[in-house]
């Protein structure tokens, strides 16, 4: 079975949710909507204090390239605009609407019927894409229209569908694959047509079977899409290491994935792209897994955006007792959170419960030069040298050797028999090398 | 026995060449340096802490020595003291320069702010600010993690192991700001060394309005105002929901100490207060809590 060729850990899946339907959940009595749910600059707040909105209309407008319209995802009246305190814990601007009633644009297409046919051309459907403020919603919440605009020096080839959903835990996506098969392969066709690719490739990890059997049926007479079964490793579902493990090829250090010639673009993200374009349903809804291991009713839940995520725990039978820790995202890559009154946005994939026992970091100890860190870094990093390196400010080293290819996977922390927080320090130090090289590159100009 | 006497006689040959190759080399390339440069590095306390804005004391004994007049330098470590010295080697007029000090900007001790949940990722200041808000409501106070402790090559600063704050020793200080670059949270601010130490400053950093501050930690400024209104100086300004107080213009009457609401201005080092006589009846709180 195929899979990227360095490093790469396999933790325990512990997807308890797997199999489970998509269940809509309740909506919220009054909606948080954060300014940048959006990697880019925060959208521009279009309304006021007072206004009443529907189901679908925009609340913000994208602020520049890379940033993303915003729609709102409940109708009401707009309580206030204020701010919030997101994940992180700092107060990020955010829109309040008091919830009235679920009261949808006109020009929204609510029906089940599957739309295959689409007559736009490839400019309208990135148009259409930018106006919908479709993002990639397997997390980094990279705005959907960029990647589908390469530089024109660079033609896109592939187009390589990430399906992987390697994070333990979530499995948001194989209840979207399994619910909306038909309506994801629309999009993909939409997708290529976009980029004007002719091929289609779907990772699936091998923890799948169904979501396999089920695409490969659905696709079995076609010759332009492809389903490929990956074996299971984090972090695969990494833009580069899904192109390596999927057509073999490598991303060079510093350049664009595309650059490969392939573009690569979520499952959740093709379903996004199909209701945007064929239904004109802007993102505002998405599926998220609420799941823990003392949780009552984990599951994959249809929840609106801007949904305090205390409401979805309580939906998913509400705080165990033994709650130690809430992570935002999966447990390799999230964040875990102080506040649980923050808002769902567009890149909130699952939210997991740890329980107590399981919630606390070890001591560190010191290294022992093992490397595990080493065999374990999917970009052929050195994460024992690069965190001593910014931890005694040496940021020469830590550029010399390539720091800003960091994807931060925390396949390093995760591996350290040593438990130090190796991935702490190299985000910090890529963070400085990055801004170092930016503003060097700013002066040569 | 031979042996003994070539070898002795051949390794002192080669010794004396050398030297003499040394020598003449030396004479050659020699590069006359004003010995008065060392004499004022001797002077400097060697902390090399960057504080005067060089490189290091060595550097900045050379542009002691090269500078026409004395004035605008300052060893903020040594202070006038070394500065004196300094003038006496060159043999120039010294400029007296007033002292500074760090001051920590943030009161949330464990009693005032209480803690919201548990950190646990590396122990850097850095780090814990990019990463999120920190372990209690206030986004703005102190992360308690010794970043600006580490960073002072004089040991001026410790963090007190029941407030988790850091203290700073104002004996030993200098005002060099290594501490105040450090700080993810700017809470370390270099400000006048009033005499004998004394200082009244604000003891918060949070822009947040004043109920969400006040929510996070009890002894938060509130930017009420109630300290700009007292003010006789003009020293006290308020920006962003937070007061701010002039070390240049505060004349130390502490009256905004007595204004506060909350208790976040603070006045160190002030010797105790004499008790106010019942008599007074304008008097309502007694200004005993603080230092």
């Amino acid at each position: 079975m195929k899979t990227f060729k360095i490093g790469g850990v396999h933790p325990r899946e512990n997807k308890i949710t797997a199999g489970q339907p998509i269940t809509v959940a309740p909506l919220p009595q009054q909606a948080v909507i954060l300014l940048s749910q959006h990697i880019g600059a925060p959208a521009q707040c279009i309304v006021e204090k007072g206004d009443s909105v529907k189901v679908g209309t925009l609340l913000a407008k994208a602020n520049g390239f890379v940033s993303a319209n915003i729609h709102s995802p409940v109708s009401g009246t707009i309580a206030k605009i204020d701010t919030v305190a997101d994940g992180s814990g700092y107060q990020k601007p955010a829109i309040y609407i008091n919830v009235e009633g679920d009261e949808w644009n006109e020009s929204i297409d609510r029906s089940e019927e599957l739309i295959k046919e689409c007559n736009l051309d490839a400019q309208a459907i990135i148009d259409k894409i930018d106006q919908m403020g479709i993002v990639g919603i397997g997390g980094a919440t990279f705005p959907t229209k960029v990647k589908l605009m390469p530089p024109p020096n660079m033609k896109p080839e592939v187009l390589i569908i990430n399906a992987v959903e390697c994070e333990p835990y979530l499995t948001n996506d194989h209840a979207l694959m399994m619910a909306k098969a038909d309506q994801i392969i629309v999009g993909i066709e939409i997708l290529m047509k976009a980029v004007r690719v002719e091929r289609t490739f779907i990772g699936i990890e091998a923890n799948k079977p169904d979501a396999i059997e089920l695409f490969k049926q659905k696709t079995q007479n076609r010759k332009d899409i492809e389903v490929v079964s990956l074996q299971c490793r984090y972090p695969q579902g990494g833009e580069k290491q899904l192109i390596d493990a999927v057509i073999g090829r490598q991303v060079a250090s510093g350049a664009l994935p595309v650059s490969t010639g392939a573009i690569v673009q979520n499952v959740a993200t093709a379903h996004a792209v199909y209701e945007a374009v064929q239904k004109n349903k802007p993102l505002i809804e998405r599926v998220v897994t609420v799941t823990g291991k003392s949780l009552a009713r984990p599951g994959n839940y249809l929840a609106r955006m801007g949904m305090p995520i205390s409401q979805l725990i309580e939906v998913a039978g509400g705080m165990p007792q033994d709650t130690g820790k809430i992570v935002l995202g999966g447990p390799m890559m999230g964040r875990a959170t102080a506040n649980i009154d923050t808002p769902t946005g567009k890149g909130t994939s699952g939210i997991l419960v740890i329980p107590e026992s399981e919630a606390h970091r070890h001591e560190p100890s010191p290294c022992i030069r093992c490397a595990k860190c080493v065999s374990a870094c999917p970009m052929g990093l050195e994460p024992y040298l690069l965190s001593k390196a910014v931890a005694i400010g040496n940021l020469e080293i830590a550029e010399e050797r390539n720091i800003y290819d960091c994807i931060e996977c925390g396949c390093c922390s995760y591996s350290c028999p040593a438990h130090r927080p190796l991935l702490d320090y190299i985000r910090q130090g890529k963070g400085k090398v990055m801004a170092i090289m930016r503003s060097r590159a700013a002066e040569k100009k | 026995m031979n042996i003994i006497t070539i070898s002795i006689i051949s390794l002192a040959t080669i010794g004396a060449i050398a030297a003499l190759i040394l020598y003449v080399i030396a004479q050659r390339f020699k590069v006359d340096e004003d010995p008065r440069i060392d004499e004022v590095e001797k002077a400097l306390p060697g902390a090399n802490c960057g504080g005067c804005g060089k490189a290091g004391c060595r550097s900045f004994a050379e542009s002691c020595v090269k500078a026409s007049s004395l004035e605008g330098m300052l060893c903020p470590v040594g202070g006038n003291k070394v500065m004196q010295q300094i003038a006496t080697i060159l043999g120039k007029e010294a400029h007296e320069a007033e002292s500074r000090v760090a001051v920590v900007r943030c009161n949330g001790s464990c009693q005032h702010r209480p803690q919201t949940n548990t950190y646990e990722g590396a122990h850097n200041c850095a780090i814990t600010h990019n990463l999120y808000a920190g372990n209690t409501g206030c986004a703005y106070g102190c992360l308690g993690c010794g970043d600006c402790v580490s960073v002072c090559s004089l040991g001026a600063i410790s963090i007190d192991p029941e407030t988790h704050l850091p203290v700073v020793n104002i004996d030993i200080c200098g005002g060099c700001g290594a501490c105040s670059r450090v700080c993810p949270r700017n809470i370390i601010e270099i400000r006048k060394k009033g005499p004998k130490g004394r200082g009244v400053y604000v003891a918060c950093m949070n822009k947040e309005k004043g109920g969400v501050a006040r929510k996070a930690c009890e002894v938060a400024c509130i930017g009420c105002s109630k300290c700009a209104k007292e003010c006789k100086f003009e020293a006290i300004t308020i920006a962003n929901n937070l007061s701010y107080i002039d070390s240049d213009k505060c004349k130390m009457c502490r009256k905004c100490v007595d204004a506060c609401p909350t208790g976040a201005i603070l006045a160190v080092n002030f010797p105790p207060r004499k008790v106010v006589e019942p008599a007074t009846p304008s008097t309502e709180t007694t200004p005993s809590d603080n230092k």
